[in-house]
């Protein structure tokens, strides 16, 4: 079991110090373009922490997910904004 | 009658204010014990006549954050935003300390280096230490200060100390976790995200205490308040009130930014902006409590140079590489110069505070009748620094709004502008940016400025706005108050102003 970030990180680094296990990267552009965690080191902080660190400090919505590519933190629930409101706005910007 | 000669020397008359706490510009500084007026006379975002004076820089070193405000998205940076929280380009401390000293050695007024993030600097406290530690030991001359969300600040308070750093700013917006519930959806504490009113009563709690921790160290303490229409705009005073009590040394009071496109909370929600004249009035209440900043400009957190302008373009990471710098020639330089304006203006202060002529001994039996004061009347400055009355009116890029009445003239505010005159293709459009220039200048009676162009001149005399560069290169102050006492002189002032049209 292991966590993984998904390409919407924004590079903020507060995961990185956080985590137990010495597992997450920073990024490495061009190859490497957002961080990363080691499956092989990542433990979900099972045995460490109630929750998994990465995911409780990472302010963006769906950047983190499961090894069922769910997000642990899905849209709507860091922000406050309602997906629906979210899209709504992004399609008015776009109309412009 | 007697009016001032120049404005900002005359003591206000007993208001409801005390001396020190308010006043003109002058007056903010002439308050201040002298210890206090020393580690501010060169910090252009704790001394307002130092702003005009003495440029900044910000060094984007710290960019993970330990909460989540409605008016941030971490998502949405861009390079000709101008708000706090964007960057361009995050550093490492020893790039940040290479930019500093290149920054320092080509603009002589650099006189601070503050970490204000992207992120919070205390929630990066090995990278925010690292960077302080490596620029003291090479350029000692420098100013530290951090800006924080205080979530952070009593765990850093000893370290902060250590490093001899002077002025710290928190952001406290409110200090009832009702209403913070409204403005901070979570925090990570203590190994957890913690949601709700229950997040904002422990940043609270953490704020107020670092605050104490701070003032009890001698340490500066500017507090920053977003006024957000409806949320905390009437609860800001409470803040004010409580901050001064526990020794904040000054308060900023800021409008929200909100737009759609940021991409944050109030900004796809629809929450509004107050208006400049909203603004002005909380700060107006707020400083019969307190010492109130009104020359804020909201930079970015990566912002270079004077207040109200940013040369971060010039000193990219592969430019910087490219400098050839002696460090202690810029050094040398700074000294020199920093002397020389501190000079200047304590000569100016002397002067204000010179006895006047003596009165002449002469018994008045009957007091002579009082003339009816004028009113206040706003008046909006293109200046871009020393003071003075110096930027072509199509060339600002904001304006200083200046408060004139019969106690002198002093800043109230500032106000941003698109630049009316680009001087390139895009001039077909000039007309709409002016419209807009217009209506950013709403409530002003005046514009002082060191030249204008024919077409300006009349769209803004059309609105109500008198534009005025017969006063360029004076100081803002006695410009202001020349164009007072003309129109106290033809009578205009005995009215109420003119009906002020609303955007």
């Amino acid at each position: 079991m292991a966590l993984e970030i998904i390409e919407s990180c924004v590079n903020c680094w507060a995961c990185q110090p956080l985590c137990p296990n010495d597992a997450i990267l920073a990024a490495a552009p061009p190859e490497y373009p957002v961080f990363r965690i080691e499956a092989e080191k990542c433990t979900e902080c099972l045995g460490d922490h109630a929750k998994p660190q990465c995911a409780e400090i990472c302010p963006i919505e769906g950047a983190i997910v499961n090894e069922l590519a769910e997000p642990l933190n899905p849209p709507g629930s860091l922000t406050g904004i309602p997906p629906i409101r979210w899209a709504a706005v992004q399609a008015e910007i776009a109309a412009r | 009658m007697d009016l001032p000669v120049i404005g900002n020397s005359v003591p206000k008359p007993a208001g409801g204010c005390s001396a020190g706490s308010c006043g003109s510009t002058a007056g903010q500084m002439n308050g201040l014990p002298d210890d206090v007026r020393r580690k501010v006379q060169d910090h252009p975002c704790y001394s307002e006549e130092a702003h005009h004076h003495f440029a900044r820089m910000h060094a984007a070193v710290a960019p993970a954050c330990n909460i989540q405000c409605h008016y941030c998205n971490r998502k949405y940076d861009c390079a000709n935003e101008s708000r706090p929280g964007v960057v361009s380009e995050l550093l490492t401390p020893e790039q940040a300390v290479k930019k500093t000293l290149a920054v320092a050695a080509h603009i002589p007024q650099m006189s601070v280096l503050g970490i204000a993030g992207p992120g919070d600097p205390l929630a990066n406290p090995e990278r925010t230490f690292a960077t302080f530690r490596m620029l003291a030991e090479k350029a000692p001359d420098i100013k530290l200060c951090v800006s924080t969300n205080g979530l952070a600040l009593p765990a850093h308070v000893e370290e902060l100390a250590r490093h001899n750093i002077d002025h710290v700013t928190i952001t406290i917006n409110c200090v009832d976790p009702d209403v913070g519930a409204k403005i901070y959806p979570w925090i990570f504490w203590q190994n957890r995200r913690v949601f709700g009113r229950e997040a904002a009563a422990i940043l609270i709690e953490q704020q107020q205490q670092g605050l104490e921790m701070l003032v009890a160290r001698g340490v500066l303490v500017k507090v920053n308040s977003v006024m957000i229409p409806g949320v905390n705009d009437e609860h800001l005073k409470e803040v004010s009130r409580i901050v001064k009590a526990k020794g904040a040394f000054l308060h900023n009071v800021m409008p929200l930014i909100a737009e759609a496109e940021h991409g944050t909370f109030y900004g796809v929600m629809g929450q509004r902006s107050p208006t400049p004249d909203e603004l002005k009035t909380l700060q107006d209440a707020c400083e019969g409590d307190m010492n109130m900043m009104r020359h804020c400009r909201q930079c970015r957190a990566d912002a270079v140079g004077l207040l109200g302008e940013d040369r971060g373009a010039e000193f990219t990471l592969e430019k910087v590489a490219a400098m050839e710098i002696d460090h202690e020639a810029a050094m040398a330089r700074r000294l020199e110069l920093r002397a020389k304006v501190n000079a200047e203006l304590e000569a100016k202060r002397a002067r204000a505070h010179a006895p006047t002529v003596p009165a002449p001994q002469v018994v008045t039996l009957h007091r002579p009748a009082k003339t009816a004061q004028g009113r206040a009347v706003l008046m909006a400055v293109a200046s871009k620094g020393q003071g003075v009355v110096n930027e072509h009116f199509g060339h600002a890029r904001e304006f200083l709004i200046y408060e004139a009445n019969e106690a002198g003239a002093r800043l109230v505010g500032t106000r941003k502008t698109d630049l009316y005159c680009s001087g390139d293709d895009t001039c077909g459009d000039g007309e709409s940016v002016l419209e807009k220039t217009i209506r950013a200048l709403e409530g002003c009676e005046v514009v002082l400025c060191s030249r204008i162009g024919f077409e300006p001149w009349g769209k803004l005399e059309a609105a109500g706005i008198k534009p005025n560069g017969e006063h360029a290169m004076e100081p803002i102050e006695e410009a202001a108050m020349a164009v007072w006492r003309e129109m106290l002189a033809a009578g205009k002032l005995a009215q109420p102003a003119p009906e002020r049209k609303r955007a």
